[in-house]
């Protein structure tokens, strides 16, 4: 099962290093990762998704809890929360077919955000299943590179980690 | 003040005494500092990764925080065994290493090595410290958070550069870090939960570890046991915790424990651990492991141990004395007297046997060293053969007399740590049981204990063989001794060498005249080099993978 966890941690160097190789020596496979500043720049939120059964996660979970630059972690499986990524996708875009990726890019309240001229930059932010959708539409074009963030997630409500 | 000083000064406000180190180019100044520091006493080892062990065995003989020295690149890998065997058993040893100048971090510079990086997963927390400013604040965390919790190592990693900057001396009084709050007091609830299991067990067991130790528990551990009548069996770091002596005592439990506390296990309804970790080594078969237990009870500071190998019942995250300490208020006295008596037929059932041999046994060895100090001395050991066999044979009454390396299982260990020991302890007996394999790991470590005149008494327990892995190469290869055949130097005279006092010993009666005569010297260390039974093995034995009732007892065809 996927999991989406949040953690609060110390904004210090190597702390990033010292969360990737727990997981790297405990053999627990990261499917997505992202880190950024929070309001308080001395806290640092990272967005862990991860998969496993509960006995992994709870392990995950305390493993990632005894480190010293942790403040707090947080499962959201099982509850509500709101989360996005981000993707730029670069995409060969000759002018008869510009019309159309344009169109579609629309649909997906996606934008464009480079054009040049065998090609167009989109700029989609979304849940990664609309993501998905928007590449595997735009495949058929030639995409020429994207890169994407990983999810980032908060939970709904008033309350926070 | 400049950065080597105040880091000295540091040093001495968190009352370190003694420093266990080896100087190098990247820590000269904090060297030139401590040569005009009578405060602290400084240990020259001749391996950084003895000064990481003997500050290890420092701590785990003392209770305080051991403190260890190395200059930057080789310096400090040759560190990190040490702080590897200290973290796997959470002893608290602050390791401070040299780095190269700040401006040359990250460029190959001449003995550089990313020190933060290489001891990430072996410490329990590691800093860099990139402005002398930070200086006070990591020194002081770095002590609350190594001595504090669940025990462990902290290395701080201080560039030349910074030890010569100059800012003015502050001393942190308040530790506050944000993500570091251990757990101390127990859930009430868990706790209740726990004395009501108690009330219920007919068949109950306490095992305990190291963690019994680290929080000084022994006293309540104690008083429970006897209050409501329950046996207690120890892991290898759990030794002196609970008198081995005690009626209740069923010794050691797992692959080399005694087979009435593998019983015990395997039949008890309740089991209650104490500041243990369920390692493989003590657990046997996981799948089978205490397949009678109707309820687990675990009682420890770290919340990631509670589950991680064993599913618990009743989980109480906390200190181990404080928990106890509650638990006892809660339970009424009892007497257990079937279970009592059926262990005791366990104990009748089975005892090690006692062999004839006309060469000299290593359990003769233990015995005779354990006679002689009268169960009184600090034991100190290296990994293998002998490390069991003075588990099993030297009783011990009181923690920390034990020093032995279990978790990480580090030849060589053993010297080093002694010679912390004693150091630490200057008016106890320190005894050090090693193997040839394990001694000649570390052997130049005897310069140190010769240097400061440490009348540490070591028994070598030589069989001319790694024995340990020669005993499964028996069991498991067929026989093939592939590569565990030692051909040793005469020990004793390459202690006679290093300055120390030698003696071998052949059989019984040159062994008990080296005993008198080892514990005659007071002004150096003895080597006893005691050739014993070269394929003697160690008994009783679980299998790796079996369950604990599946324990091969004795030598097949040869006893029993």
């Amino acid at each position: 099962m996927q999991h989406v966890i949040s953690v609060l941690v110390e904004n210090k160097p190597r702390v990033l290093a010292r969360i990737a190789s727990l997981f790297a020596r405990r053999g627990y496979n990261i499917e997505s990762l992202a880190v950024g500043p929070t309001q308080d720049p001395t806290i640092s939120r990272i967005t862990l998704v991860v998969e496993g059964d509960e006995d992994i996660l709870e392990q995950i979970t305390k493993q990632l809890h005894k480190l010293i630059d942790t403040i707090k972690v947080g499962d959201f499986t099982n509850t509500s929360f709101v989360d996005r990524e981000l993707a730029l996708i670069k995409v060969n875009a000759p002018s008869a077919l510009r019309g159309e990726i344009v169109q579609t890019a629309e649909i997906f309240r996606a934008r464009v955000v480079d054009v040049a001229e065998k090609s167009l930059m989109i700029e989609v932010t979304g849940t990664p299943d609309k993501i998905d959708a928007l590449e595997q539409l735009l495949k058929k074009y030639g995409i020429i590179e994207m890169v994407r963030t990983g999810r980032i997630a908060l939970a709904r409500g008033y309350q926070s980690l | 003040m400049k950065g080597a000083k105040m880091l000295i000064e540091l040093l001495k406000r968190e009352g370190v005494e003694v420093i266990f180190g080896y100087p190098g180019g990247a820590v000269i100044d904090i060297y030139d500092v401590l040569f005009d520091t009578p405060e602290i006493k400084h240990v020259l080892v001749r391996h950084e990764q003895g000064a990481a062990h003997a500050a290890d065995g420092y701590a785990r003989t003392t209770g305080k925080v051991g403190v260890c020295i190395a200059t930057s690149g080789p310096g400090a890998t040759n560190l990190t065994t040490g702080l590897a065997t200290a973290y796997m058993d959470s002893v608290p040893v602050v390791a401070i290493t040299g780095q190269v100048p700040t401006k040359l971090i990250g460029k190959d510079a001449f003995q550089e090595a990313d020190v933060t990086g290489i001891t990430m997963p072996i410490t329990k927390h590691n800093f860099l410290v990139t402005h002398i400013e930070e200086l006070p604040i990591i020194v002081r965390e770095a002590f609350h958070i190594a001595s504090t919790g669940r025990p462990g190592p902290v290395l701080i990693d201080l560039p030349k550069d910074v030890q010569q900057q100059e800012a003015e001396f502050t001393f942190p009084e308040k530790v506050e870090i944000p993500g570091y709050r251990p757990t101390y007091q127990g859930h009430i609830n868990q706790i209740n939960l726990a004395a009501q299991a108690i009330e219920k067990a007919q068949k109950p067991l306490l095992y305990i570890g190291g963690g019994v130790i680290a929080a000084g528990a022994s006293g309540a551990l104690r008083e429970l046991a006897e209050k409501t009548e329950i046996p207690v069996t120890h892991t290898l770091m759990g030794k002196g915790a609970f008198p081995e002596h005690h009626r209740l005592s069923l010794g050691m439990l797992g692959m080399h424990g005694t087979y009435w506390a593998n019983k015990a296990i395997m039949n008890c309804d309740l089991l209650i651990a104490v500041g243990a970790r369920f390692d493989d080594r003590v657990t046997g078969n996981l799948k089978t492991f205490a397949r009678n237990t109707e309820t687990i009870i675990h009682i420890d500071i770290d919340p990631a141990e509670i589950g991680k190998n064993v599913k618990t019942h009743i989980p109480i995250v906390g200190d181990a004395r404080l928990v106890l300490e509650e638990l006892l208020k809660r339970v009424e006295s009892k007497k257990h007297p079937e279970w009592i008596q059926e262990i005791e037929g366990w104990k009748k059932e089975y005892q090690p046997p006692r062999k004839e041999s006309a060469k000299l046994l290593p359990h003769t060895v233990v015995e005779k060293v354990y006679q002689a100090t009268k169960g009184k001395a600090i034991v100190v050991t290296d990994v293998g053969q002998h490390q069991m066999w003075a588990a099993q044979i030297y009783l011990l009454d009181e923690p920390r007399c034990w020093a032995s390396s279990g978790g990480l299982g580090t030849m060589g260990y053993g010297l080093p740590a002694a010679v912390g020991a004693q150091i630490g302890n200057p008016d106890k007996l320190v005894v050090l049981f090693s193997g040839d394999g394990s001694i000649m790991m570390k052997i130049q470590e005897l310069v140190t204990a010769c240097n400061y005149c440490l009348p540490i008494k070591i028994f070598v327990l030589n069989n001319s063989y790694l024995g340990m892995v020669r005993q499964w190469q028996g069991c498991f290869y067929k026989g093939r001794y592939s590569c565990t055949q030692l051909k040793n130097p005469d020990l004793a005279q390459l202690a006679r060498a290093f300055g120390a006092e030698g003696i071998s010993v052949k059989n019984e009666a040159e062994l008990e005249e080296a005993i008198n005569k080892a514990l005659s010297i007071e002004d150096r260390p003895v080597l006893v080099d005691c050739h014993i039974e070269e394929e003697e093995n160690v008994y009783p034995f679980v299998p790796p993978g079996k369950s604990l009732d599946e324990m091969i007892l004795w030598e097949p065809g040869k006893e029993g």
